[in-house]
């Protein structure tokens, strides 16, 4: 197994996600000899986890289970040790859409941060892509450069350790693709440029306030970008549950109409429908996304 | 190396390009001396071959896209007179001396865009008296009308979802782009994995399932009916050795399938056959109809191929009725033969997309359509491996609710999600920085999930899949 390739069952050393709930998962690595502690009790990674198949029911010592799940960067983006805040699923889809990020896509990134887009890019440019992620935190970065390695997929990322603003990504004229989530954007753009492949590519930043997405946008319009577009999108999450209505009390009728779904007599009679309910409250903001082409005309 | 990466940026005669102006898009395929309508346009996309991809063309007279000028002239930034506001300014539509015709003349003449707009804004008596923004926005607004350049650009996954939510939504069942985003993202779409896609959005789905997978490992479509929709997929322009990747199973032989029961072996092609007809009216008249044009298309190749054996026929006998007669069998014969080799054709690929599903172990399931997920995905994950994950499209909330039910009933499920996304754009500019005025009303909804392990038989009533049980059941209100 690794992020980049499904394996069936588990083996020592890679990378599973214990899932006790939707809001309860964590990432283990699979050693002979190594316990897990869960509130259900004690995974024994030698006779619970190696060997079984990844999505399958697990015991624990208390007697409750879990299930252990193959990871993904989306699962991994989830559960992941926050370094810095992180971009979630919602902008990572998009951002990968609109750079048209495809294997063998080749990707410049700065700053990796926690790796959380790192690994949705890598994934998705295998086997033939690589990506170019710069950090200037030098333990952020050999932390990104070890996560790569433990999760087998070193050989698709080079990670640098500098100021893109200053240095740019390291690599000029190959890559598909630029990416930007940094404090000032607006310094890095000409490095994007040179980064970009000479007949063209695609470029993105990402930025929490508007002044720097306007810095940004005039950057990349002195400097030749089309198509520069902004946007932002935000995830809706809907709760699928049975909801219990109270029917009023009219008084007495000579005919009673039933609905079927009508409970009790009389006094407390409730309907009874599905529902998608909202939350009370939902993430209204992550950051804005500029997009951009370069082209030669 | 550096040759062939320049080579797949170049346009070639064949190559499926999407055209664009402004922001309407149009996917068409590059051919020599063949006319496409674009914007009330007719074009010939000629001289585009051999430039590369991305590179804009004024249309001269004619419809021919003229190569661009080395250097695209920038509107050199002259501080013009301008306005403090609008209070003095008097929308009677009279400030403009140009009349249409007049415009006409000028595009007549061969005037291009910036240049009309140029007399434009000379002929406007309100222009000096507009504030700078003012003037701005009115040149943006004339130039996007008269401007007449056009970018062929190369197929993407973003630019075909742009342009299919742009001009034709119904076809994709309002699948916004941002949720199709979305759904190839949660769905961990990726090389090497075996997809299971059931699309009925003309075939955009699955042509962006195919580019997330780069041509490597398998793509299996379960269509409806009698031949699988794949309109969009083939406007991305894929090479050939993707499409030996893509595999096709049709519904109505899953239960089949499932059973153990399906035989597609030569000898028993009849009775297959017959069940097919048997399992729907659905899957059979399409099936007749693409039969028939099939036929349609093999009797013209048949009248030219015919021609040879008339002429030998001529010689021998000399009625005309006994030559027509003769012809006719020919030509029925071949057609005969043409439909045998198709269904044999179709009988291998439905081998092989079968051998694919045997195992049970696809990767993942993508469903987007018009028809109800719920009976489709309850059929189809069964095809999925455990710690997989699922996604379904639909365009309503309701039916996804009542699948999110279903699939609680079912278990062997987790993390199921029911979402749709917000998307906003933003016009950036100078003390000018708002959202657009107008925006998507709605992009359809996704449920989304991760297989597990189905429940075997010990497990105690009604235990929610999603959390494993504490010791003690606690009593929650209703939760599905």
């Amino acid at each position: 197994m690794s992020f980049v390739e499904y394996g069936e069952y588990i083996q020592e050393g890679d990378i599973a996600i214990v899932f006790l709930g939707r809001e309860s998962m964590f990432p283990v690595k699979a050693q002979h000899g190594t316990q897990t502690q869960t509130k259900y009790g004690v995974i024994r990674h030698s006779s619970d986890l190696i060997g079984k198949r990844f999505g399958s029911k697990v015991n624990c010592s208390k007697g409750g289970w879990v299930y252990v799940l193959h990871p993904t960067p989306e699962l991994w983006t989830q559960n992941l040790p926050h370094r810095t805040q992180i971009l979630y699923s919602t902008d990572i889809s998009m951002i990968t859409m609109m750079l048209e990020l495809k294997p063998g896509s080749v990707v410049c990134e700065s700053g990796t941060g926690s790796g959380s887009l790192s690994h949705a890019i890598i994934r998705t440019i295998a086997p033939t892509g690589h990506l170019y992620t710069v950090e200037f935190h030098e333990q952020r970065a050999e932390k990104a450069a070890e996560e790569f390695r433990e999760h087998k997929v070193a050989h698709l990322a080079t990670v640098k350790n500098q100021d893109v603003c200053k240095e740019g990504f390291g690599v000029v004229g190959v890559a598909d693709a630029v990416f930007l989530d940094i404090p000032s954007p607006w310094e890095a753009i000409g490095h994007a440029k040179a980064a970009l492949k000479e007949e063209g590519g695609r470029m993105c930043s990402f930025s929490p306030c508007i002044e720097q997405v306007q810095r940004t946008c005039l950057a990349m319009d002195e400097l030749g970008f089309k198509e520069i577009s902004t946007l932002e999108v935000l995830l809706r999450v809907y709760d699928v549950r049975s909801v219990s209505l109270q029917l009023p009390d009219f008084g007495m009728e000579t005919q009673v109409e039933g609905d079927p779904k009508e409970t009790g007599t009389g006094q407390q009679a409730t309907a009874i429908c599905k529902s998608g309910v909202t939350p009370k409250d939902m993430a209204g903001h992550t950051g804005y996304l500029t997009f951009a082409t370069k082209s030669l005309l | 190396m550096e040759k062939i990466s320049v080579d797949h940026r170049t346009i070639k005669e064949g190559d499926y390009v999407v055209l664009k102006r402004e922001n309407v898009f149009k996917a068409v395929q590059v051919q020599i001396k063949r006319k496409v309508i674009f914007e009330k346009q007719w074009l010939h996309l000629d001289s585009v071959i051999g430039q590369l991809y991305g590179t804009s063309f004024e249309v001269a007279a004619g419809g021919t896209l003229q190569a661009p000028k080395p250097n695209p002239e920038k509107n050199p930034k002259e501080t013009k007179e301008a306005g403090m506001d609008n209070r003095n300014i008097v929308d009677d539509g009279r400030s403009q001396k140009l009349t249409r015709d007049d415009i006409e003349t000028l595009k007549e003449q061969g005037l291009k865009g910036q240049e009309i707009v140029q007399q434009l804004i000379e002929n406007s008596s309100t222009f000096r008296d507009k504030t700078e923004f003012a003037q701005e926005k009115y040149i943006k607004k004339k130039k996007k009308k008269y401007d007449n350049t056009i970018t062929v650009l190369k197929p993407s996954t973003r630019i075909l979802a742009l342009m299919y939510h742009g001009r034709e939504p119904g076809k994709i069942c309002h699948l916004r782009y941002d949720t199709l985003a979305q759904m190839l993202t949660l769905g961990n779409v990726h090389a090497g994995s075996k997809i299971i896609v059931f699309d009925t959005c003309a075939g955009l789905v699955l042509g962006a399932v195919m580019e997330r997978m780069g041509g490597y490992g398998s793509v299996i479509q379960m269509y409806p009916g009698g031949e699988p929709v794949r309109a969009a997929t083939d406007n991305f322009g894929f090479p050939e050795h993707f499409y030996k990747t893509l595999h096709e199973f049709p519904l109505c032989k899953v239960n089949l399938l499932l059973d153990g029961t399906l035989s597609l072996d030569k000898d028993q092609k009849e009775t297959v056959s017959a069940v097919d007809e048997s399992n729907g009216a659905m899957s059979k008249a399409p099936q007749d109809s693409v039969q028939k044009m099939g036929e349609e298309v093999e009797g013209e190749k048949d009248s030219a191929q015919a021609s040879p054996e008339v002429d030998t026929m001529e010689v021998t006998s000399e009625l005309p009725e006994d030559k027509e007669k003769e012809e006719r069998a020919a030509r029925r014969e071949n057609k005969a033969l043409e439909k045998k080799v198709k269904q044999e054709e179709k009988r291998k690929k439905h081998m092989e997309a079968a051998a694919l599903l045997q195992g049970r172990n696809a990767d993942g399931l993508v469903i987007a359509g018009r028809f109800h997920p719920t009976p489709l995905v309850l059929s189809l994950l069964k095809f999925v491996a455990p710690s997989r994950p699922f996604v379904i499209y639909c365009q309503h909330k309701e039916p996804l609710i009542e699948c999110h039910t279903k699939l609680r009933e079912r278990g062997g499920v987790i993390g199921l999600q029911l979402s749709e996304t917000w998307l906003r754009h933003y016009q950036v500019l100078p003390n000018r920085t708002h959202p657009m005025l107008l925006m998507s009303g709605g992009g359809g909804y996704i449920l989304s999930g991760i297989t597990v392990a189905m429940d075997t038989a010990t497990s105690s009533g009604p235990q929610k899949t999603e959390e494993p049980a504490p010791k003690r059941q606690k009593l929650q209100d209703t939760e599905s």
